[in-house]
């Protein structure tokens, strides 16, 4: 009985996945970039991003309960990888304009001269999961020293090691390989993704993102309904008694840091290529702590949380809250109030409420069908008593 | 003789740096030691004193603002202690450290509102932001005066915890939180009396950083910030003088490292630049990750029993 | 309470989206303000804009094939930061912009062609130099010279007027601007005579590279930084006693520097594209204007002394429009078609671009900052070839 409802919610949840990406790829045909929409692409682009980020980063901070600060590392590693194996040969020395370029082959175009459309597909597929790659390599030697650290001392020392990672991509001396401290670009980005069938030229500038992020999402779903995610939350809940239940604390500890950082590396490849362009100055501590804001707003513990939570705050900061900036809100019109950066505090007062009076977030630790089931699970319990 | 005359200026340099991050340091090891919590928005709050600087200097003589922007600020830490640290006791430390996050999001934001994102220039104090000249090189005089003045108010400091009732109740506190309140102890006056000092001297030492780098900016405190934190940690979490020696190497170890290039080449070590300067920053926490690994309790620290 | 929280956020979304004003009577075309407002390149992109503003005071109206249209300037604020330029850009696009000017500083401009491109709207470039900015980028044009003419100028007249043998370059960590114009002054200066440095963001103190260049035997200090930082350098180097003159680019021309200078023992020499006095009768007007109006006042740092970049931007205003009238209609489409072909004859001389979108621009005026009275004193036009 309970296997075929789970089966059952298991379709279910599959069937609104598609029929999203449906709606995401009908959205990217119909609204053009100059339409007065185009905003709603951009934020589904980067709300898609974050929302990868956060749920990766909730995989650590909410499910197993490390408190780690180094996300903005691991997606600075993997935007670089991902930008610096798709940039074409021959704009090359054009991004390189200072340095002498030592990396000289992009994977989508190798593998396009053999396999047309397809392979570059396939090699941006590749890049993707290289730059997830290089972060989880990363994850696992810095994770041998700092993972025996506790809660904020962790969250030290992983903040510090994705400082150490920013500036030694910064470095003149790695030029050739990461351009020094200027930006890359001109490689695969979002806003070139086309599809051509029979003529028609498709968008999937949107689309493509959103894929991104919804597969990674629904593998990040799939661990944490695995032992292994049991076993996560049985190390949050309570370290020593997860010990005396036979599971590897330091062996579980790493696989959830490597994983979430894998993810992570993906998210900034993701990023880089929604905003077609990498620079490390970009991936400051800043960006790891509005990542976790956006966990905490959808509330820690909580997928379907880190999702609303992060669509929520780039939507709002980067489209609805935009008048509080330019003079003009709700109708109201008052410049002297409602100029520059007046979005960002009303923006984090909201976040201040969240954090002292909803600690729970939106979601708290419930998923989105939990909703629904609950609804469903009383008019039957009344029936009962 | 040639290698100590090309690096004395970067380590003078560098010993005033770390005055003024030690008296950030102290806010940290003290609250840290207290409560258990980093308090990310204490270099946000050193930021809006310098900030508070800006504005009050330029209505009021400096005599009135130097004294309104340090009891401003001090205001300032008590009601972050009482609206966001006090209703999350009992949370997990998590909460409070995220509550912490968002003050120091909060506080950026309302400085960008305020400067309207634009760099302040703080007001130039007469005598100490004078131009003086010592071992033949020219310097301002905040930066001779800096460390002479950090370890006037450290010995205060320790006086003040040592012989006087309120420190010895945060010793007490500090070394056993529960214990302490059955013991009568108010647990909420002695945090606000820590939260008081730390900004206090953090006040002192934003007024002496921006006289010697005279431009606020919304982010000028989150490196300071966090620098003085890992020099609390350095020197053993807890620990005032570990605080202070903390940041006196990181302030040394930080300048030199931006002229090691300079150094090495003028001293014929290396041909040309190598940009080792881009780890300015980075090396505090190299520094950091070091210590955490080999001895978490930091130099000074004492064993504690929380496993670290 | 989680529920209304989430119901007055969709509510403020609804409430932004029904709060666009009904306009006036003309037919309204909107030309996009793409400047930086806040960050390092704040107080250059307010200069900037202002420019512009004085433009649009004279001529709020243009006639586009034989209707008179309104102007209205849309504004966004890049925050002299690459990773939110492509956003920036974004809400120009969807707010219907004919055309977008801007922007102070090389790197943002960089970063947003890209959304330009995929949009399809024309952008022209105000003051930024870098080659990059127009290099492979169809939509970009840009009216002011470019880098490796200002660069070897300024070489040139550090060898020849200055005496120079050995100079300390100094450029921020990532910016496109100040590395640009380095790397192209070291390039016609001698490598082997040039020490260069970089400084990250969020630096405070410049005492170091003071000495630095000291230390060294350096004979001129190249540092063509934002303003913000150039503040500090002036007066570091008037406590620490540089002892060697200060070079730099157009940025350096503003009353930032000016007020920063007076009363100290530090000589000064910059580049520009005007000397202000050049045109009386500009000059008188726009100062008039900007005594006239206190928030241009504050924009322009509390004094009306002219900035060579806001004359840029009140060129760059007239340039529009002259596009505007060519294409005979406000469709981006066709601006950019006529774009190539627009000449417009300026305060700061005649613009025209050529195959790339640059200005064909041949000199550059070297001003020398007077420390007692406050003012840019004239020195030569330089120019190369």
């Amino acid at each position: 009985m309970m296997q075929t409802r789970s089966k059952k919610n298991a379709w279910l949840a599959f069937l609104a996945v598609l029929a999203f990406l449906a709606l995401i790829f009908v959205l990217d045909q119909i609204i053009k970039p100059t339409d007065r929409l185009g905003m709603l692409l951009i934020v589904l682009q980067k709300g898609a991003v974050y929302a990868l980020a956060a749920v990766s980063m909730n995989l650590l901070n909410g499910y197993t309960g490390l408190f780690s600060l180094g996300h903005a590392g691991f997606m600075l590693l993997g935007a670089y990888t991902y930008a610096i194996f798709t940039i074409p040969d021959k704009s090359r020395d054009a991004v390189y304009q200072y340095y002498d370029a030592a990396v000289r082959f992009s994977i989508p175009e190798q593998l396009s001269r053999h396999m047309g459309g397809f392979g570059t597909a396939l090699g941006i597929l590749i890049a993707l999961i290289l730059a997830g790659a290089v972060a989880a390599l990363l994850a696992w030697l810095i994770g041998l020293p700092v993972l025996r650290l506790k809660s904020d001392y962790l969250a030290i020392a992983t903040l510090g090691f994705a400082e150490i990672i920013r500036a030694l991509f910064q470095w003149s001396k790695l030029g050739p390989i990461t351009n020094g401290s200027n930006l890359l670009k001109n490689f695969a980005r979002a806003s070139k993704f086309k599809l051509e069938i029979a003529g028609a030229k498709l968008s999937l500038s949107t689309f493509v993102p959103v894929l991104i992020a919804t597969v990674s999402i629904t593998l990040i779903v799939l661990i944490v309904n695995s032992t292994y995610g049991r076993a996560f939350k049985a190390i949050r809940d309570d370290e020593i008694a997860a010990e005396a239940m036979g599971i590897n604390l330091a062996k579980h500890k790493m696989i959830a840091f490597v994983t979430s950082s894998f993810f992570a590396g993906v998210s900034g490849a993701t990023l880089a290529m929604v905003l077609s362009i990498a620079q490390a100055n970009n991936f400051k501590s800043a960006m790891t702590y509005e990542i976790l804001l956006m966990v905490v707003l959808g509330g820690i513990g909580s997928i379907t949380g880190s999702v609303i939570g992060s669509f929520l705050f780039v939507a709002a900061s980067e489209w609805w809250l935009r008048g509080l900036d330019s003079g003009k809100f709700l109708g109201i019109e008052a410049p002297n109030i409602f100029r520059n950066g007046f979005r960002l505090v009303v923006f984090s007062v909201i976040i201040m409420i969240v954090v002292l009076f909803f600690r729970q977030g939106i979601m708290g630790e419930k998923e989105l069908p939990d909703l629904f089931r609950k609804k469903k699970k009383t008019p039957a319990k009344e029936a009962e008593s | 003789m040639n290698v100590l005359k090309t690096t004395l200026p970067y380590i003078i340099s560098g010993i005033s740096v770390g005055g003024q991050y030690a008296l950030i340091a102290i806010g940290y090891t003290m609250v840290y030691g207290i409560l258990r919590l980093i308090n990310f928005a204490h270099g946000d709050v050193f930021m809006v004193a310098g900030l508070m600087m800006v504005y009050l200097a330029a209505s009021l003589p400096l005599y009135l603002a130097i004294p309104l922007v340090i009891l401003l600020t001090v205001l300032l830490g008590f009601t972050i202690e009482r609206v966001a640290y006090k209703p999350l006791r009992t949370a997990p430390r998590m909460s409070v450290m995220i509550s912490a996050i968002g003050v120091s999001y909060l506080l950026q934001n309302l400085a960008l509102y305020i400067t309207g994102g634009l760099n302040k220039n703080y007001p130039q104090i007469p005598w100490i932001s004078d131009r003086i000249s010592i071992f033949g090189m020219e310097t301002s005089r905040v930066t001779v005066i800096t460390p002479f003045l950090t370890i006037i108010l450290v010995i205060v400091l320790v006086q003040l915890i040592n012989h006087t009732k309120i420190g010895m109740a945060m010793r007490a506190v500090s070394r056993d939180f529960e214990t302490s309140q059955l013991m009568g102890i108010q647990i909420n006056r002695v945090i606000s009396a820590t939260f008081i000092i730390g900004t206090f001297l953090a006040a002192v030492g934003s007024i002496l950083f921006f006289t010697n780098y005279p431009g606020v900016v919304p982010t000028s405190g989150a490196m300071p910030g966090l620098k003085a934190f890992v020099a609390a940690v350095f020197g053993g979490i807890g620990s005032i003088p570990g605080a202070v020696i903390g940041a006196f190497i990181i302030g040394v170890a930080e300048s030199v490292i931006k002229g090691l290039d300079t150094i090495l080449v003028v001293n014929g070590v290396i041909s040309e630049q190598i940009g080792l300067a881009t780890f300015s920053d980075a090396f505090t926490f190299v520094l950091l990750i070091i210590i955490l690994v080999f001895k978490p309790t930091g130099l000074f620290g004492e064993k504690s029993t929380d496993k670290v | 309470m989680k529920k209304v929280l989430s119901l007055a956020l969709a509510l403020i979304m609804v409430f932004s989206l029904c709060s666009f004003s009904a306009y006036a009577d003309n037919p309204v075309v909107k030309i996009g303000v793409f400047e930086p407002q806040s960050g390092d390149n704040g107080a250059g992109g307010k200069q900037e804009i202002l420019g512009m503003q004085y433009a649009y005071h004279l001529t709020p109206t243009v006639e586009i094939d034989g209707t008179t249209y309104d102007v209205e300037l849309v504004y966004a604020d890049n925050a002299s930061s690459n990773d939110k330029a492509p956003t920036a850009a974004q809400t120009l696009i969807s707010n219907g912009v004919s055309l977008v000017l801007g922007s102070y500083g090389s790197g943002v401009s960089i970063a947003a062609s890209d959304t330009f491109d995929a949009a399809g709207v024309p952008a022209i470039g105000v003051t930024c130099t870098n080659p990059q900015v127009t290099a492979g980028c169809d939509v970009y044009f840009r009216i002011c010279f470019l880098d490796p003419f200002q660069g070897t100028v300024l070489a040139n007249f550090a060898k020849s007027e200055l005496g120079a043998t050995k100079a300390y370059c100094l450029a921020k960590q990532g910016d496109d601007y100040s590395g640009g114009l380095c790397n192209y002054f070291i390039e016609a200066f001698g490598k082997d005579n040039c020490v260069y440095e970089q400084f990250p963001e969020g630096t405070s103190d410049y005492s170091t590279y003071i000495t630095n260049a000291q230390n060294q035997g350096c004979n001129v200090f190249f540092s063509p930084v934002s303003t913000e930082a150039a503040a500090q350098i002036i007066a570091k180097a008037d406590t620490q006693a540089l002892g060697m003159p200060i070079l730099a680019g157009d940025t350096w021309d503003s009353n930032v520097i000016l007020q920063a200078a007076k009363g100290t023992n530090v000589k000064i020499c910059v580049t520009t594209f005007y000397q202000e006095g050049a045109n009386a009768d500009f000059d008188a007007g726009i100062k008039a204007w900007i005594n006239s109006d206190a928030t241009a006042k504050a924009n322009n740092g509390g004094n009306d002394e002219l900035a060579a970049v806001t004359v840029m931007g009140y060129d760059a205003y007239y340039m529009a429009l002259e596009a505007l009238k060519a294409a005979g209609s406000t469709d981006p489409e066709k601006v950019l078609e006529v774009l190539p072909s627009v000449s417009y004859e300026g305060v700061t001389g005649k613009i025209a671009f050529d195959d790339i979108g640059d200005a064909l621009r041949d000199s550059a005026f070297v001003k020398e900052c007077n420390t007692e009275t406050g003012v840019w004193d004239f020195v030569s036009v330089a120019t190369v070839g």
